[in-house]
């Protein structure tokens, strides 16, 4: 008996090393490095030099103006995708014809067999003077600026990130039971009431995952705010970028991203605090 | 490979060259097209054809591939194919938008380049990091410090020891579409009014700290160089009050200016050679308050992996027969009075490549200071976190 679990201990330790030793090498002792260069100084030719200061943490309101178009434009960012993302995951899940259903979905991940940078330099010209503008100036409508707008940010992340959102919806509402919504409508409920007192209550699961999914990459996004805003609408993943490549200032890049990495953890509570409320008080209506 | 198969081959080295500066010209830029496309790895692939290692003149271990950090648009990319073809080393291009960064990435190691291309006030700094090798001149036989004019290569010389040979010089300046805006634009004064009204939404400035805040110094009458606090607090001023109206903050400007986005850009002088061949609407202008004088060198990495493909390619490079291509397809003035023979004159009296004498009185070469003073480094981020 004692031997059994001991063996079955030894197996479980074994399975769990990997994964383990991965994650103190690649996560924790880097995040440990963080923390200390975060606490230290710049170098007079840039870099990290030891110091125990928190002259670095004093200095992040000057970083105020990136970390509020990241709080804003990731939520809202999000928000945008699930608008998009609902429509075409409930129509791939329930409306669609069984037998395209898995080429359908499978045109929703196409887009991911190329690069998002090229696909978002797609956007560059798409959005450019010679782009909508053009096309928009020979109907009379003259001179509208898109590239390098928060705007063209917002349609940048709403289009890189729709299949990931599409995804986990997706799959919540393949799972639902066709039962409920036959049910709902023999007692006499409006498709539109049973979509908002059935269909969306049950896919809430996919919904938080997508948003959670979509806002935590959002937090560092660098690539799309670097080329569709024209370094102009700026991220905490720009002010990164610049504060380790450009200035090379690494006491402070790493105070903003310990700062980040806070402010996501923040953020997640929140969200699943509040997905858990929203789950609970429906699992209560629904019986 | 054979003759008979090199000539009938579906796609020769200088097709391919020639069908990578249409895609230039074209919709997509190089920088992207060569980190994207992996058209370093397809080169590699052309590399390991095998009978290519009969050239007496490489017959050291060169390997089969190399990789040298450089800035968008520099380079004739048939030279590296020709180099490729020689020797049989396929050479990766990095692309980069300021020295920054580029000290940056030697700071942090690991950056497999075997050459790169430093600007003159950074190689002091280089050398007193101890990121630069001396250059072992035996290595560079085609290089002649007798044809080099001093006043570029003097920067690469530190304690008497040569670290770096230059590439070209140039200026920075201001390129100005002038079928769009009709405001005159002579001075950095100039530029930074005009970005505000007539070009408002249509002006670009680099994303790099020497030139953008250079010319703002420059603007309000104070030195290229400034770090005293009150001077780029001055200029911090006028950069901020500036950026709602700018298109974007980018050193990679040749695209937004060729498809019009941009009406206004600073400009390096190659740079402003290759859009006014292309689009003599596009007028390149030194400021006649000031601005930058710079040269262009090449070192070698103390960490290189492949130091031997370095110095070939460096020497190869320093061919003034390989060299006056370079020049011709990227537009920079040479260095060297043997290259300067060899150019054609339509190129020599181009004066935007070659300006008068008087025009370059008033510009300041960039100083080391500026590339590690950390008001400067922090103005910049602010500027751009704003």
């Amino acid at each position: 008996m004692q031997a059994a679990i001991k063996k079955r201990n030894l197996v479980t330790a074994a399975l769990v090393a990997p994964a383990a030793a991965w994650l103190t090498v690649f996560l924790v002792l880097p995040f440990i490095a963080m923390l200390v260069f975060a606490f230290g100084e710049r170098a007079p030719e840039g870099g990290y030099q030891a110091a125990f200061t928190f002259a670095q943490f004093a200095n992040l309101p000057t970083r105020a103006a990136a970390f509020w178009n990241t709080l804003v434009l990731a939520p809202v960012g999000a928000l945008l995708c699930l608008l998009v993302a609902y429509p075409v995951a409930y129509y791939l899940a329930v409306r669609a014809n069984p037998r395209y259903r898995l080429i359908l979905v499978s045109l929703v991940v196409v887009p991911f067999w190329t690069s998002l940078l090229v696909r978002t330099y797609a956007w560059m010209y798409i959005l450019g003077s010679r782009g909508i503008p053009n096309l928009l100036a020979m109907i009379g409508i003259e001179d509208v600026r898109m590239l390098n707008t928060p705007g063209a940010v917002l349609l940048g992340i709403v289009y890189g990130y729709l299949p990931l959102m599409i995804m986990p919806i997706y799959v919540s509402l393949e799972k639902l039971d066709r039962r409920l919504l036959e049910a709902s409508a023999d007692l006499g409920a409006r498709p539109v009431s049973t979509f908002f007192g059935v269909t969306l209550p049950l896919s809430l699961p996919g919904v938080m995952t997508g948003v959670a999914l979509v806002t935590i990459l959002l937090l560092g996004e660098y690539l799309i705010p670097q080329l569709l805003g024209g370094g102009k609408v700026f991220f905490i993943g720009n002010a990164l970028v610049d504060l380790f490549l450009q200035s090379r200032n690494w006491p402070f890049g790493s105070a903003i991203a310990v700062t980040l990495v806070a402010v996501v953890v923040v953020v997640l509570m929140v969200a699943m605090r509040i997905a858990w409320k929203v789950a609970g008080t429906r699992q209560v209506d629904l019986v | 490979m054979t003759k008979w198969y090199r000539e009938n081959a579906p796609i020769t080295a200088d097709k391919l060259a020639d069908e990578l500066m249409r895609l230039k010209r074209g919709s997509v830029t190089r920088r992207h097209f060569l980190g994207v496309t992996g058209l370093g790895l397809a080169a590699a692939v052309f590399a390991r054809q095998p009978g290519l290692f009969n050239s007496a003149a490489f017959a050291g271990d060169l390997g089969t591939q190399m990789s040298i950090a450089t800035w968008p648009n520099y380079h004739d990319p048939a030279t590296f194919e020709a180099f490729t073809a020689a020797t049989g080393v396929a050479v990766e291009v990095n692309v980069f938008g300021s020295n920054e960064e580029m000290l940056a990435k030697l700071q942090a190691g690991g950056t497999g380049w075997d050459l790169f291309v430093p600007t003159n006030y950074t190689i002091s700094t280089y050398v007193k990091l101890g990121l630069i090798d001396e250059l072992d001149m035996s290595k560079l036989p085609n290089y002649d410090a007798s044809t080099e004019n001093p006043r570029f290569t003097n920067e690469g010389i530190v304690d008497g020891k040569t670290y770096a040979v230059p590439k070209n010089w140039g200026t920075t300046g201001i390129a100005v579409n002038s079928s769009k805006i009709k405001a005159p634009v002579t001075s950095w004064k100039e530029f930074f009014d005009v970005a505000m009204t007539e070009a408002d939404g249509r002006a670009m400035v680099h994303d790099y700290q020497l030139t953008t805040i250079g010319n703002a110094l420059v603007s309000l009458g104070y030195s290229f160089n400034s770090v005293k606090p009150d001077e780029l607090a001055k200029a911090e001023e006028l950069l901020i009050k500036v950026k709602p109206h700018l298109y974007a903050i980018n050193s990679d400007y040749q695209p937004s200016m060729r498809a019009t986005d941009a009406w206004m850009t600073m400009c390096w002088t190659n740079d402003g050679a290759q859009l006014n061949r292309d689009m003599p609407e596009i007028q390149f202008v030194l400021g006649k308050d000031g601005g930058e004088i710079w040269s262009d060198f090449y070192a070698i990495p103390k960490s290189a992996a492949n130091k031997a493909a370095g110095y070939a390619l460096l020497n190869y490079l320093m061919t003034p027969e390989n060299a006056v291509k370079e020049h011709i397809a990227n537009g920079a003035p040479t260095t060297d009075s043997r290259v300067l023979k060899l150019l054609p004159p339509e190129v020599t009296s181009n004066k935007i490549v070659y300006p008068d004498e008087a025009a370059l009185t008033p510009l300041e070469f960039g100083a080391a200071v500026t590339l590690t003073d950390p008001g400067r480094a922090e103005l910049m981020a602010r500027f751009k976190s704003a």
